[in-house]
């Protein structure tokens, strides 16, 4: 609710996604599938840095000290990490929408990639929020944002890379059972991580 | 002198594995030939880097339990060492692989991971480097440190462990010790081990007892 008074962040990035996804249709007019998938997770972690970011960085200190007074760390976090999933999940729905406007569609396994999509956008989202809650507490945190989040967020990149390969061909890839009960692993670990180190994060 | 005994014991063993690892009869290991070597090298590095980071770690959910800046600092010692190390191990590996695999990076998932999770360390540093407040630094790297961890070990454990990959050890691939028929690798790899860890605990000690010092200095004036 808080969210939908700052709109103009909400709409800026809708415009960012559009604004991104309509200069690649301007330089490769339409990628072939490897192309096209890469294109798409680039895309996905961009959004998902300035959508998540903003969480943290734009709340005044002050709006902080208040919800620190209100309720317990925990409560906190987790209120932030389920709103984040929400956004995310938004945003991801509307890249792919999109992606697959401007640059055409070469899924075969629409509803699969739709599903990888979104365990993407929530393992990306579960992830930065985090780390814009590490961030918000340094000086320079747009940039150490980046620092900290591009290496740690490779691997889930890399993970959602080889599991969305799948949506683009009939066969079958071997394995891919054992990479979603990473991803999901990873989900999870975050989450309790998030939920344990958070309150230290907040005592000042 | 009764407590540096260890030190003492490291050079030793270090000796004995330098002079070991280049003399030693090692079996001759598909493309591997003379290059076998330098396992003794190579995996030691990563005992000692995985040794270091869990020390870093540890020491710092120690501080976030009890806020002692002592434990901080041992923290980020343990953790720019095990950098140090992995990093050597990182380029032990390069070296291994330029005569093995035909190439310093080849595409191998064990090399990538290994590479980002170092590059999860680096951040961790670059992440000290910009705070100004001592205890803030503290608390946001501890936390750091423990998310670094946790994703240290899926990274260089686990997935490589799935995929296929050239390095030994992995899915398809069987590791060295089944090879090793006159256990002459095994002699000299166990004192290995041992020496390399023990040498990157000896600079850990180093670095924590300056860096004490420094924040000796910045505390007492």
């Amino acid at each position: 609710m808080l969210e939908w008074r700052q709109r103009h962040a909400l709409f800026g990035i809708l415009l960012y996604v559009f604004s991104t996804v309509f200069v690649i249709n301007l330089m490769v007019k339409e990628p072939e599938d490897k192309m096209w998938n890469a294109m798409f997770w680039v895309v996905q972690l961009f959004v998902c840095v300035n959508a998540v970011a903003k969480s943290f960085l734009q709340e005044s200190r002050g709006r902080l000290l208040y919800f620190y007074s209100l309720v317990h760390p925990r409560y906190f976090i987790a209120a932030k990490l389920i709103y984040n999933v929400l956004l995310m999940t938004l945003f991801s729905v509307v890249t792919l929408v999109c992606c697959i406007l401007f640059l055409g569609n070469p899924l075969t396994h629409g509803l699969y990639f739709l599903g990888v999509v979104l365990l993407g956008g929530i393992s990306l989202s579960l992830l930065f929020t985090m780390l814009a809650a590490i961030a918000a507490q340094a000086s320079q945190n747009a940039a150490l944002m980046a620092i900290m989040g591009f290496p740690l967020i490779m691997p889930i990149l890399m993970l959602l890379n080889n599991i969305s390969q799948s949506a683009f061909a009939p066969v079958v890839q071997p394995g891919l059972a054992g990479m979603f009960l990473l991803l999901g692993g990873m989900d999870v670990l975050v989450i309790a991580l998030a939920l344990i180190l958070f309150p230290f994060l907040w005592k000042e | 002198m009764a407590k540096n005994w260890w030190k003492i014991a490291c050079v030793l063993i270090l000796l004995y594995v330098i002079i070991g690892g280049f003399s030693v009869k090692v079996p001759s290991i598909g493309n591997n030939q003379q290059a076998a070597r330098s396992i003794f090298f190579h995996l030691p590095m990563w005992m000692c880097m995985y040794t270091l980071l869990a020390i870093s770690v540890v020491n710092s959910v120690w501080y976030l339990a009890t806020n002692d800046l002592r434990r901080d600092i041992r923290a980020s010692s343990a953790g720019s060492i095990g950098v140090l190390f992995g990093m050597m191990g990182f380029a032990t590996g390069m070296l291994w692989s330029t005569y093995t695999w035909g190439g310093t990076i080849v595409n191998d998932p064990k090399q990538m991971t290994t590479a980002i999770a170092l590059t999860i360390y680096m951040a961790y540093l670059v992440l000290r480097l910009s705070f100004t407040d001592l205890d803030k630094r503290a608390r946001v790297s501890a936390i750091f440190n423990v998310f670094a961890f946790a994703l240290l070990i899926p990274l260089t454990y686990i997935i490589p462990r799935m995929v296929e990959s050239l390095h030994p050890g992995s899915a398809t691939s069987p590791g060295f010790s089944s090879q090793d028929t006159a256990g002459t690798i095994k002699m000299v790899l166990w004192p290995a081990f041992l020496g390399w860890t023990l040498l990157g605990i000896w600079i850990y000690t180093l670095r924590n007892r300056y860096k004490r010092l420094v924040l000796k200095n910045i505390l007492h004036g």
